[in-house]
């Protein structure tokens, strides 16, 4: 589109002046220079209060995204994304509480049995003694699988949390609510907390890397 | 000289299971005298009040964090000298370095066998 001093009705401004002209013309075909002014002028003063290409193109990209948000909080009502909030993230928050406390429970049941074991070997000697004592203490080890699940689990809960606020944040801000309330997004974890929980195995440093780490130190 | 496993040993961590566990194991090795706290302030209390040879301590505690303790443990004129075992999920590189630059005696990731334990107490008192 032309910029500078152009105007919005430029070019219907100027057939129409051709057509009056025309017209004028097969009326009158000496016509006074007096009444092409006239004309000339009347054809100038509808085109007062028009748009510039510039401002043209920002109203047309204002009216564009008007029609796209308005799609968006159609499409927003009609997905009805705060049963995510209300129900689903709930659901599964509760879901995960439950494994954690079920896994504990089971846990808390076998470390029990187990240490009834290590109190039986403690009467036993020999051979008998040595081979419970090394399997309850392969039970107690794989028992620590409850506190890595755990805090596995407690990261998934985070990460659900997080996707509700956003949630939140975007029913609130696009969504056909009343539109007051504006939820503040949380804030991204502090970097320097450390608090990293278990890694996933390809990612993690197993315990002769932290000892070689270590060991870089001395 | 064989190590004193009369000398009392804290455990620190915020899951009951795993102060269980880790007791069960110390057990295992001959450590019976065996204290536990479950966060990083009632350690804290702990240490100041008796007198522990070793404290083996989680990192991902509220609201004092295993770090945080063994800050504390390090500012401590009386207690800046104790071995101090860091047993955590935390396998991440920056958190054994800070882990280090704090004054960690040794660090043990989760999961953990018995004879790593057995193997990091030994080296912390001297004896690896």
């Amino acid at each position: 589109m032309a910029e500078g001093n152009s105007r919005l009705g430029s070019r219907g401004g100027a057939s129409t002046l051709a057509a009056r002209l025309a017209e004028i013309h097969a009326r009158h075909p000496t016509a006074d220079p007096d009444m092409v002014a006239e004309v000339v002028r009347s054809v100038l003063a509808t085109m007062n209060g028009d748009l510039s290409a510039k401002e043209a193109s920002v109203l047309a990209e204002v009216e564009e995204l008007g029609r796209t948000i308005a799609t968006a909080k159609a499409e927003i009502a009609a997905l009805e994304v705060d049963v995510i909030n209300v129900s689903h993230i709930p659901f599964a928050t509760d879901e995960l509480d439950a494994i954690i406390a079920h896994t504990a429970a089971a846990t808390d049941a076998i470390l029990e049995n187990c240490e009834t074991l290590d109190r039986v070997a403690a009467g036993l000697t020999g051979q008998a003694a040595t081979q419970l004592q090394v399997a309850t203490t392969r039970i107690y080890e794989a028992c620590s699988f409850q506190d890595i699940t755990g805090q596995r689990i407690t990261k998934v809960v985070g990460a659900l949390k997080a996707i509700e606020a956003k949630v939140e944040h975007i029913v609130s801000t696009f969504g056909p609510s009343d539109g007051e309330a504006r939820l503040s997004l949380p804030q991204a974890a502090d970097a320097v907390s450390l608090l990293n929980g278990p890694q996933l195995p390809a990612a993690a440093m197993d315990q002769s890397d932290i000892d070689k780490l270590l060991a870089s130190f001395d | 000289m064989s190590i004193d496993k009369s000398m009392s040993v804290l455990i620190v961590d915020d899951y009951k299971t795993m102060l269980r566990i880790i007791r069960n194991l110390l057990k295992q090795i001959d450590f019976n005298n065996v204290e536990e706290a479950m966060d990083g302030a009632e350690a804290l209390g702990k240490l100041r009040a008796g007198s522990f040879g070793l404290v083996i301590s989680d990192w991902n505690m509220a609201p004092m964090t295993g770090l945080q303790l063994l800050q504390e443990v390090r500012a401590d004129a009386r207690l800046k000298a104790m071995p101090f075992i860091m047993i955590t999920a935390e396998s991440k590189t920056e958190n054994v370095i800070a882990a280090k630059q704090a004054g960690v005696s040794n660090y043990i990731v989760k999961p953990f066998n018995a004879e790593t334990l057995r193997e990091k107490i030994e080296k912390v008192l001297g004896h690896g």
